[in-house]
């Protein structure tokens, strides 16, 4: 079991949390004109990358609110949580960090 | 429609009424009991901290409103505001049926939200010496004095379901699950407690 920590709660169960997919995947300006190509693009294509993977979690067994987190895919170690919306932050230090 | 939907104040049924005996059965002298507080009023505020409304309703509880995870504004005897969320909170009161009307009002036009969810969840109240012992066999969180003061409320699961669970007093607690899944609670509470009826060895 992981503890994740929830911006607003603090540290809990993983099993109250909901994973999101990847973070930073941006609403297209004008639906309307994409190809059928672009849209699926949008829709079902995702990042599956090996090591620092920004992604979007909901505490649903909580506060109910979204956030994001930068996950290392390899050691599922947690390297920072912050708020939906917020810029993704810069690792400077992969080893460690709150496992 | 009929006349036998209406249901009076005299004839409703609290949800967990038909397991007062069974809880009471399950008590142990002096270091568990378990009990239901029937009919208690439960009012859900949302609204965002900084905001106009946010002000007004925290003046109008008369205890402000808490601002971070597990702290409990007020009294359990009086009114109480637990905190859901970083916008969500849970007014908790003996029953008083104006209080959603009165923070509605008070609310008025701006952003947010007062609903009246007195139904919406149960309260059972565990009390004695040992019931952090029985709550610790389902539930994740530390229970740990150090981590959970009196008077510390956070939504955590127990018995797999999520409930609210407050630390009223230093022995005493208030698990809040839904109204449904109240016998579940109870039953899973009562077959939790039956270890300490006999002395330890």
């Amino acid at each position: 079991m992981m503890l994740i920590d929830c911006p607003h709660c603090g540290p809990r169960n993983e099993n109250e949390f909901g994973y999101g997919g990847e973070a930073h995947v941006a609403y297209p300006e004008n639906p309307a004109e994409l190809t059928d190509k672009e849209w699926s693009r949008y829709l079902f294509y995702r990042g599956n990358k090996k090591g620092v993977f920004a992604e979007r979690w909901v505490h649903s067994g909580g506060c109910r609110k979204w956030f994001n987190a930068l996950r290392d895919t390899v050691s599922y170690e947690f390297l920072a949580v912050y708020g939906a919306g917020e810029a993704q932050p810069e690792i400077q230090q992969l080893q460690g960090g709150t496992r | 429609m009929a006349n036998d939907t209406l249901i009076k104040n005299e004839t409703r049924v609290s949800p967990a009424a038909h397991l007062y005996q069974e809880m009471a059965d399950a008590s142990v002298p002096g270091a568990l009991s378990l009990s239901e507080v029937a009919f208690s009023t439960k009012v859900s505020v949302r609204c965002a901290p900084g905001s106009a409304g946010f002000d007004a309703v925290a003046t109008a509880t008369g205890v402000g409103l808490p601002q971070k995870v597990g702290e409990v504004r007020g009294e359990v005897d009086t009114v109480a505001v637990l905190w859901l969320g970083p916008d969500e909170f849970l007014v908790a009161a003996p029953e008083d049926a104006q209080l959603a009307a009165k923070l509605d009002q008070t609310l008025g036009e701006n952003p947010g939200q007062v609903v009246d969810l007195s139904a919406n969840r149960s309260v059972l109240e565990l009390t004695g010496a040992k019931a952090p012992l029985v709550l610790r066999k389902s539930c994740p969180a530390d229970l740990h004095p150090r981590a959970f003061a009196v008077n510390h409320a956070i939504t955590t699961s127990l018995a797999n379901i999520p409930v609210l669970l407050w630390r009223t007093g230093e022995e005493s607690w208030r698990i809040m699950p839904r109204a449904s899944f109240t016998e579940h609670t109870v039953r899973w509470l009562i077959d939790a407690m039956i270890e300490f009826r006999t002395e330890t060895i």
